[in-house]
């Protein structure tokens, strides 16, 4: 590892944006929180009712405004609240990471997962390996807007 | 837009929060918001001075939206927007910032939490930005209930909802409704006889006038929501018609398939046509099609030729039934921890070990030995016998983490029962330790230790195995701290509760949680024991958790109370938080009719409408849409634009 790299390695912070669904995952956070279960502080949650409702433009706009890494998590295939929502999530996704990798952007930089209502545990190693695996690829600039 | 009138309210919880999260810090950045005209914080907001604190500071500063950082908005968001609606606001104009579950539990740092509560005050805070006024849609209520599950959980549920007025389609997997308690013996504390108890209010079930009892049947599909359920249910065909059946035994008598009968956990055998057992509800004899010789075509056919009054059918087909409810009991219950899983203690291979419900069905009148204690093998009787408890429970590393809490009663009932049936036999009964707590339990324990003179001995039970004749047990005293063999004549285990069988199948059918170990998944481990997470879907009994018969009675009676609160209302509120088209960008490409789950949109002069009735808000339609025509309210494509900027900021 060059001086550089470690350098970054330990003085920045990835900065993350968590689309949760409110039913499995945003549920999950919060047995997480209950269980009192520490993980990184870098990720907040925003929630919304499913991970179909996600728009690829979320996500986009997220790393434009400067997040670093990009979590959606939602219900484990077939356990969907809304039926079948993370199933068109999960296919929109598959497009996103697609799309990054077109334009340049590290892959990792985006992450899906299926945490239910009862992995509080789950949700924070999801975090947990999330921020482990940002920190090698330093900040994101590629898409930011403001690079300042 | 007009600007809106924000106000912040940020909750200590005590300790809870500001232990980690600088609350006064939060609610000062807030105060620079744009739009908040006023942030306070509270030791405990959800507290009576608290939500006045609030209603005031609406009233005061002219409010139109209001944004409380505190607990996750499971617990009390509910709370908070009733409040604010008693100030006179619009209950959907007020958010929960998430800052207990989701920062201040999480994270130890008190600066790093803090930032991060304040970020996710700030998303809320702009959500609140573009909240909308809504009005809750009214739709009417179907007053009938589906109770899923025949055990004594769904047949207390079924009575107590048919018995305030509302009509109940009870559906039961087997032939007979009664479930597991039908095969205990007595109960304790009391020793009352299990049958004894249950068969009454099974009559009463298959009497009343509002109950609908669907046995031999399963749920297939459940649609809809709170208050409009669509329920498929499938009933398999018995092959025989209740109606003429007389329960004359003429049928089995000739039948030539001997199977292992279930009822006695294959402790006897049945025909392949048989009656559960003898005073099953409905009182009809069933033909198990998978154990017959075969029906199409028929290859036996004697049973129908013996059948006097012609109550078998061989042409009987399945049914598929579509029902309309407004609310659901789920009450699937337990099975045992297969012996199977326990390779120390024999993995069920030998001779004389048996599991509780076994020896449930050596003890009961109407059991495999009629009532006498007999070993299987030989059918003598055991002078020597073993009750092994936490038997697959309590053991993380390999097998059930949670403690299964019946098994320490019942194998002190079974210690009791084998001694009042063998007075002259020995008892031993290890343990880890003994967990009594319920009305009479602890006395219960002691009476059996003191005057049936069962012997306690603590400790695990390290290996079974068969030796001459016996079942050798190698044990540990820990209490003298002395190895311990014992030549029994039998081993009875006390296995873990698991959820039943068909429990995954039917929460993914109703779309309700689970937890970690399979159980159903209450909505509140504490406020809301009775209630799933999904409107109008109840838990009851050992579906949920296992429990005794008292507690199981309890739940489904708090179940069902909760049911006909529920539906004595004359409409229900389906949330406003719905899917609403522009139709001036509306192109008519039919994108969300296709992604809707629900069938909630159709086309309407080339430009999409939503039912808003069925819409549910999950908002798939919203992502598919290329031209932002269609978005949630609330939920809309500017508001988490606004939140990804203020977790970011």
């Amino acid at each position: 590892m060059s001086e550089q790299q470690a350098e970054t390695t330990t003085d920045y912070e990835p900065r993350i944006v968590a689309f949760l669904c409110k039913w499995c995952s945003s549920a999950g956070s919060d047995l997480a929180g209950v269980s009192r279960i520490q993980y990184p502080a870098n990720a907040t949650p925003i929630t919304v009712p499913c991970t179909g409702s996600i728009s690829p433009n979320y996500i986009l706009s997220a790393l434009k405004k400067g997040a670093d890494g990009v979590l959606v998590s939602g219900c484990h295939i077939g356990d969907c609240h809304y039926i079948e929502g993370n199933f068109l999530a999960r296919r929109k996704i598959h497009l996103v990471k697609e799309l990054l990798g077109f334009v340049g952007v590290e892959q990792d930089r985006f992450r899906m997962s299926w945490v239910s209502a009862a992995e509080g545990a789950k949700y924070s190693q999801v975090i947990k390996d999330f921020v482990d695996d940002l920190r090698p690829l330093g900040p994101q600039t590629k898409v930011k807007a403001d690079r300042s | 837009m007009t600007k809106k009138r924000t106000g912040v309210f940020v909750c200590h919880c005590g300790n809870n929060i500001a232990a980690t999260v600088d609350v006064k810090k939060v609610a000062e950045a807030m105060s620079n918001e744009e739009n908040v005209v006023a942030s306070e914080d509270y030791v405990y907001m959800c507290s009576d001075p608290g939500q006045n604190a609030v209603i005031q500071s609406i009233k005061e500063n002219n409010l139109d939206s209001v944004v409380i950082s505190c607990c996750s908005p499971n617990l009390h968001e509910k709370t908070f927007r009733d409040n604010a609606k008693r100030a006179g606001l619009n209950s959907f104009t007020c958010e929960i910032a998430n800052i207990r579950e989701q920062c201040a539990w999480v994270h130890k740092d008190k600066a790093v939490a803090t930032e991060k509560a304040i970020k996710i005050s700030r998303s809320a805070v702009r959500r609140a930005g573009r909240d909308q006024a809504l009005v809750p849609i009214a739709v009417p209520v179907t007053r009938k209930v589906l109770v899923i599950g025949g055990g004594i959980a769904g047949i207390q549920a079924a009575l107590d909802i048919a018995n305030a007025g509302l009509k109940v389609i009870l559906v039961e997997k087997l032939a007979t409704i009664g479930g597991h308690m039908l095969q205990l013996s007595e109960t304790f504390p009391t020793l009352d006889c299990s049958q004894c108890i249950l068969s009454p209010k099974m009559v009463d079930v298959s009497r009343h006038e509002n109950i609908e009892l669907m046995t031999y049947s399963e749920v297939m599909e459940v649609n809809g929501s709170v208050g409009n359920f669509q329920v498929k249910i499938k009933k398999k065909p018995t092959y025989v018609d209740p109606e003429l059946c007389k329960i004359c035994d003429d049928c089995a008598a000739v039948c030539p398939v001997v199977v292992p009968n279930e009822h006695d956990l294959g402790l006897t055998a049945r025909r392949a046509i048989h009656i559960p057992f003898a005073q099953a509800i409905p009182a009809s004899y069933t033909l198990d099609e998978n154990a017959c010789l075969g029906l199409n075509p028929v290859r036996c056919g004697k049973c129908k030729d013996a059948c006097d009054v012609g109550a078998i059918n061989y042409d009987m087909l399945p049914k598929t039934i579509t029902e309309e409810v407004g609310a659901i009991v789920v009450a699937t219950g337990y099975d045992l921890y297969a012996q199977e899983h326990m390779n120390e203690l024999g993995g069920g291979q030998i001779d004389d070990v048996l599991d509780g419900l076994q020896f449930e069905r050596l003890c009961s009148a109407s059991g495999a030995t009629k009532g006498q204690v007999l070993r299987p093998s030989d059918r003598t009787i055991p002078k020597d016998v073993v009750f092994i408890q936490c038997v697959g429970s309590r053991d993380p590393a390999n097998h059930c983490a949670y403690c299964s809490k019946i098994c320490c009663m019942y194998t002190a009932k079974h210690a009791s029962l084998y001694k009042h049936h063998v007075p002259d036999g020995r008892a031993y009964v290890f343990y880890i330790d003994i967990r009594s707590g319920g009305k009479g339990y602890e006395e219960f324990v002691q009476r059996i230790m003191e005057e049936d003179e069962a012997i306690y001995l603590r400790g695990r039970v390290s290996k079974l195995y068969r030796k001459d004749g016996k079942v050798r047990v190698l044990g540990t005293d820990t209490l003298t701290g002395q190895n311990v063999e014992i030549d029994a004549d039998m081993v009875v285990l006390a296995l873990a509760m698991e959820p039943s069988k068909g429990t995954a199948d039917i929460a993914k059918t109703l779309k309700i949680g689970r937890d970690k170990d399979g159980f159903l998944a209450e909505a509140h481990p504490k406020l809301k024991p009775v209630e799933s997470v999904t409107a109008g879907i109840f838990l009851a009994g050992c579906a949920q958790g296992p429990k005794d018969i008292p507690e199981t009675v309890s739940q489904a009676s708090a179940a069902a109370a909760k049911v006909i609160g529920l539906l004595s209302q004359p409409t229900l509120s389906h949330a406003p938080t719905v899917a609403k088209v522009r139709n001036s960008h509306c192109t008519g490409c039919e994108m969300c009719v296709t992604a809707c789950p629900y069938n909630a949109i159709s086309l309407e002069n080339g430009k999409a409408l939503v039912n808003e009735v069925l819409c549910e808000g999950c908002g798939s339609c919203s992502a598919t849409c290329v031209r932002s025509a269609i978005e949630v309210k609330n939920t809309t494509g500017l508001q988490i634009q606004d939140m990804i900027e203020a977790c970011l900021a």
